[in-house]
């Protein structure tokens, strides 16, 4: 009970503060640009003389670069909202009169991070189904499994909200956000690095980007998404960046799930354990 | 540590009878920290809502709860004003009625009246009053110790972390009675036999100052003073005040 009482809170603090409207705005003005794109190019293939093939794989293409950076935008989005959930009501000690509340400090942790999962299903939700219609509506493209590269972008983002709260149990704002964001970028840049030592079979390369995913798994699950998204024949070029050899497997996506979890637990023990 | 925010490092400890640490008998504890701090997106009768939600309380209750404790502070005519709009005073006073939403048997109210104008601090003694009227208890830890001198049954003091000393201000309603007198006429041997009565007797130049355990015995001083050829221009008794008491217990204060 008290748990879906601050979850309510939660939304009901992003929505008070616009932080949900002014993420919806930016997203509505990115499908907007991404839109006015996919128009273009589409418009474009009209007036010149290329096999549908080729036309469908360019338009595929921006498609899966609409997904990308969905992607970034929901990750960081989730970062930047949550980064203070935690921390910073500790640190201005706003905590206290709610954690001397009748209910157990675990539930006050999953009530907000149940708040942030919300938000960001709804933002992944809206915005890749924002991102699907342009390319249907617009370029006469569809992702292969929309619908399983949407649940895997939002375990991405619930991996990142998990991290951001594990630390912000032990850490200041800024702190935690640098710490998280670090983390996220070192899974990204090991993400390329595996992408371009598969193409390059150059297995050193490989193995680094499989340890930074281990380290720090949000890019992986990303790229199976790309790659559970994108259409058959790019999946099988081996220079694409999402190609079949440098797909993360399922089971590394079972890993971020236990990453997940582990870090969740993480976070309710040192919540429960710490100091006030 | 009563309430769960701060872990004890060693021993025990029951509160309401029930170790600490027991999230049920939060159900029966209210509490105001110092720096009250909270959403301040919120208005003041969401915050209640709010905290009568945690406290398991039903929308029902909270119909009836919400309006007469925003009355009881005074701010009724706030109660859809969010909280970043209101001044020190009325975050304090919606501190405390958050503390009380779930009418808690035991309140612990950490500096209440701080950040409060006359008005407010009068206010406050009321509702800490009629807590104590309905049968709760009220832990007030204060720095002013006027006003736990006018609000509080008992008082401790604690020094580093340790009870240093407690005083019941039902038992001993006159406490050590502090007389300060401007005489002539008054010789040393007069002085002397002021003992009977008094602690402590001491005349420098036209100023008596004398120490007594109860106000029964001053006019005895008064007509002695009289009888022996005094001249008595002014005799006050003074109630030996709280702070002075703490100064006694707590010592000098070293800077530290």
């Amino acid at each position: 009970m008290g748990a879906w009482i601050m979850a309510g809170v939660t939304f009901r603090e992003a929505a008070r503060r616009k932080i949900l409207w002014t993420a919806l705005l930016a997203g509505s003005a990115f499908l907007a640009l991404f839109g006015t794109g996919m128009h273009f190019q589409a418009e474009h293939f009209t007036r010149v003389s290329l096999p549908p093939f080729v036309r469908y794989q360019v338009l595929s293409t921006m498609l899966q670069v609409g997904f990308y950076a969905v992607d970034l935008l929901a990750v960081i989005m989730t970062i930047l909202t949550s980064v203070d959930a935690l921390s910073g009501e500790i640190a201005s000690g706003t905590i206290q009169a709610i954690a001397t509340k009748p209910i157990p400090r675990w539930q006050v942790l999953i009530g907000k991070w149940m708040g942030f999962a919300g938000m960001a299903a709804l933002y992944v939700a809206a915005m890749f189904g924002g991102v699907t219609a342009v390319g249907y509506f617009i370029g006469g493209v569809l992702p292969r499994h929309a619908l399983v590269g949407a649940l895997l972008v939002f375990l991405e983002c619930l991996l990142v909200l998990t991290i951001t709260f594990m630390f912000g149990t032990w850490f200041s704002t800024l702190t935690n956000g640098v710490i998280v964001l670090g983390l996220h970028g070192l899974a990204f840049i090991g993400g390329w690095i595996e992408q371009i030592g598969a193409a390059t079979d150059t297995a050193r390369l490989v193995t680094v980007g499989v340890v930074s995913s281990l380290i720090m798994p949000s890019e992986s699950v990303w790229r199976r998404a790309s790659f559970e998204m994108q259409s058959s024949f790019a999946r099988s070029l081996r220079f694409s960046p999402f190609s079949e050899a440098s797909a993360p497997s399922a089971p590394m996506v079972g890993y971020a799930l236990a990453y997940l979890l582990v870090a969740l637990i993480v976070a309710l023990y040192h919540f429960h354990r710490r100091d006030l | 540590m009563f309430l769960g925010l701060v872990k004890p490092s060693d021993g025990q400890a029951l509160v309401l009878g029930v170790p600490i640490g027991d999230v049920n008998v939060r159900r029966k504890i209210g509490f105001l920290p110092e720096d009250f701090r909270f959403y301040t997106w919120l208005s003041a009768s969401e915050l209640l809502k709010l905290h009568g939600r945690l406290c398991g309380m039903t929308k029902a209750r909270l119909r009836e709860r919400v309006p007469a404790l925003l009355d009881l502070v005074g701010l009724t005519p706030h109660r859809e004003k969010r909280l970043r709009e209101f001044s020190k005073g009325m975050l304090q006073r919606i501190g405390l009625a958050q503390a009380l939403i779930h009418e808690p048997e035991l309140v612990f109210l950490d500096e209440p009246t701080s950040g409060l104008d006359p008005m407010g601090r009068r206010l406050v003694r009321d509702v800490i009053r009629a807590q104590r009227d309905r049968g709760a208890t009220v832990f007030l830890n204060s720095h002013l110790l006027s006003e736990v001198e006018i609000t509080c049954d008992q008082v401790v003091f604690i020094k580093e972390g340790e009870v240093v000393a407690g005083h019941d201000l039902r038992t001993h309603p006159d406490g050590e009675i502090r007389v300060a007198a401007r005489v002539r006429n008054v010789s040393p041997k007069t002085v002397a036999e002021l003992a009977q009565w008094s602690t402590s007797a001491q005349l420098d130049g036209e100023r008596l100052t004398l120490a007594t355990r109860t106000t029964a015995v001053l006019p005895d001083i008064l007509r002695h003073l009289v009888s022996t050829g005094a001249d008595v221009f002014e005799f006050t008794p003074e109630k030996l005040s709280l702070e002075d008491l703490f100064l006694k217990i707590m010592g000098e204060d070293r800077g530290l």
